[in-house]
């Protein structure tokens, strides 16, 4: 089953983090021809130490993992696998762990009850080098940069990264309420490019962004 | 997956249901246009206003810019003022979109709404009758402008939409706010009055000082002569028309309160009824749900417990959404993905969003077809929205039989009703959305 759009792009190479024996099985099933799977994992150590050997383009993360969780693999295999790219997978629906995982580096994040031909064309994305929001992330993104409650003084370097436009919000608020890119694109008259560019952009902010607010809101949430 | 059943004729409901008392737009829906779709109507935008919603509208009829139309209005308004008396015009006879009728037709066909602004009248008279004998032009040129005001102020309040009768009541605040207000503002509020009329009645002194050829005694004595014949030959009317008017909210009330139990009949009996036709093949289901629908029946009958109301456990916006997607996920066997932003607590308002939101996923669980339904709430600091979409088989809105509750009753009558509003977006074949919103009560 290969998707539409396979047109150019070489087959990803894909990697497997996930503790679950029958989910990565399933996994590998639904994935299919569409991407080659060069190896998989269940525990932390075991990921870094492959994930750095075999260099695949995607790393499909659990964000729980025993030993540390799908952050400490982030975290080990940047320095010396920098072109790495991460995609997070959970079921989890706790804001801390996703936000705590896209902070570390990942590209994207996407529930497990995703369909095989989405996370075929998520995986494109994310080697492609951009970033996938599910609806989730969408809406714990746009809770993060919510106005900041008063009283709070910005407390930043880059008070570019602290919030997002009011096009960027639009977006997420597309994506939250289930738009596919495609759709967001076609609802706001702009190209699939540019929305992807926005999400980007939306990416690099909450990574690289100081905000006190988004410091604020993790320990809100008993993270950091 | 299976092909689907032949879609049936509406996401709304079964059999029909009279309701006595409904609101005012029952069968409305058969002319309701589709946003997107082309207007052939000349109506006030929804979406896209600053005021009134009559630029976008006009942009909408015509094709054109918004922005273009607002700087028409803009320019012929600052030379001369005609832009806004056109403005104004067409306010009252561009209807809202979604609306039959124009705020004129319905200024046109307020009888009761007439008959009090008529009460204005003697006042008038007053007016005029004391400004000659004191010689005051400022009163008598003053006197058609302030009845003018008055009445149209009545006229217009009984008649505009909700959401914009909230943008008057915001802006009449300061006056409204002594009804309400803290002990403290209500006293502020009477001496501003006391000193007010004080300076008036010493201006009117001053004016009257040097018509030496009327003594001041007779003039006031003559006021107050004015003023309780007034009351005498009035005071009756002014009483009935208070009375009626008392009456008349009396029985709004009455109907609004039929229309939420017929609402309430929908979302609980008449989805259970429709539950159990579906699984007519399964004795233990059909049971299982009379069981079920029985229980609440009773506990709503003798214990009061409002069917279909949340939990008292949930307080805010967002464990609300997430209790509906619970719920509709356990009776019907569908994925509902929440995505939650912001959060407030509950109050009447919100709950009316939240009874609209649960009735739209579950007729998107019932009829779309789809696997799951995605749920979208975002509080803002002015407002409160909801999304229910599906990727189901969609539906057209004008097809919507009129004695279909679900839509109409339970979902649009009630969001208006609450102040908010719904609006529908439906695609055959490529799913339907529906977006609920609703201000939030203005925090002060």
């Amino acid at each position: 089953m290969s998707p539409p759009g396979a047109h150019d792009a070489p087959v990803p190479r894909v990697f497997l983090v996930d503790d679950h024996h029958l989910f990565r099985a399933g996994v590998r099933a639904e994935l299919g021809d569409a991407v080659e799977v060069v190896g998989e994992a269940d525990e932390v150590p075991a990921a870094v130490e492959m994930i750095i050997e075999r260099t695949p383009d995607v790393v499909l993360l659990d964000v729980h993992l025993p030993g540390g969780g799908g952050q400490s693999v982030i975290d080990q295999v940047r320095q010396s696998a920098p072109d790495v790219r991460f995609l997070a997978l959970s079921v989890s629906d706790a804001p801390e762990d996703v936000i705590s995982v896209i902070r570390a580096g990942a590209r994207g994040y996407v529930t497990k009850t995703i369909s095989g031909t989405e996370l075929v064309a998520a995986i494109r994305r994310v080697a492609g080098g951009d970033a996938v929001f599910s609806p989730r992330l969408a809406g714990f993104v746009l809770d993060a940069f919510a106005a900041m409650p008063s009283g709070v003084a910005p407390v930043s370097v880059d008070p570019e990264l602290d919030q997002l436009s009011s096009r960027e919000r639009e977006v997420l608020r597309l994506i939250a309420r289930g738009y596919t890119y495609k759709e967001v694109a076609r609802e706001l008259s702009i190209s699939v490019k540019t929305v992807e560019s926005h999400v980007s952009a939306v990416l690099r902010k909450l990574q690289l962004s100081t905000r006190h607010q988004l410091t604020y809101w993790a320990t809100e949430r008993r993270l950091v | 997956m299976p092909a689907p059943p032949p879609p049936p004729p509406a996401p709304g409901s079964l059999g029909p249901l009279t309701v006595q008392g409904a609101p005012r737009d029952r069968g409305r829906h058969g002319r309701r246009p589709r946003p997107g779709a082309p207007h052939r109507r000349w109506e006030r935008s929804v979406d896209d206003r600053l005021l009134g919603g009559v630029a976008g509208g006009i942009a909408r009829r015509l094709g054109v810019d918004p922005t273009l139309v607002r700087i028409g209005f803009a320019v012929v308004t600052v030379s001369g003022g005609l832009g806004a008396a056109l403005y104004l015009g067409a306010w009252l006879l561009m209807p809202l979109q979604g609306r039959d009728e124009s705020i004129g037709t319905r200024v046109a066909k307020d009888r009761q709404g007439i008959v009090l602004s008529l009460a204005f009248l003697p006042a008038l008279v007053i007016l005029l009758v004391v400004g000659g004998a004191l010689h005051a032009g400022v009163v008598t040129s003053a006197a058609w402008p302030v009845f003018l005001c008055a009445a149209g102020g009545v006229l217009l309040w009984r008649n505009v939409d909700a959401d914009e009768r909230d943008w008057l009541r915001h802006a009449a605040a300061p006056v409204l706010r002594l009804g309400v207000g803290t002990r403290t503002t209500r006293r502020l509020f009477v001496l501003r009055l006391a000193v007010g009329v004080g300076l008036v009645l010493a201006g009117v002194a001053l004016l009257t000082v040097h018509h030496t050829y009327v003594s001041m005694p007779r003039i006031f004595g003559g006021v107050v002569l004015l003023l309780v014949g007034a009351v005498v030959l009035f005071g009756p009317w002014w009483l009935r028309l208070a009375r009626d008017l008392m009456a008349e909210r009396q029985a709004r009330a009455r109907a609004e309160e039929r229309a939420d139990m017929a609402a309430r009949v929908h979302d609980s009996v008449l989805q259970t009824l429709a539950l159990i036709q579906r699984a007519s093949g399964d004795p233990q289901r059909v049971v299982q749900l009379a069981r079920g629908q029985e229980r609440e029946l009773r506990a709503w009958l003798f214990d009061g417990e409002i069917p279909g109301a949340l939990d008292a456990g949930v307080t805010t916006l967002a464990a609300g959404v997430r209790a509906i997607a619970a719920e509709v996920e356990a009776a019907h066997g569908i994925v509902v993905d929440v995505v939650a932003v912001g959060d407030c607590p509950l109050d009447d308002r919100l709950r009316a969003l939240l009874d609209a939101a649960r009735e739209a996923t579950v007729n998107a669980a019932k009829w779309s077809g789809a696997g799951s339904v995605s749920l979208f709430a975002e509080v803002e600091d002015s407002r409160v929205s909801v999304f229910v979409r599906d990727r189901g088989r969609g539906f057209d809105l004008d097809e919507v039989a009129p004695d279909r509750r679900g839509i109409a009753q339970s979902i649009q009558a009630r969001m208006l009703r609450h102040g908010g509003r719904a609006t529908i977006r439906s695609t055959s074949g490529e799913g339907t959305e529906v977006e609920l919103t609703v201000a939030r009560e203005a925090l002060r």
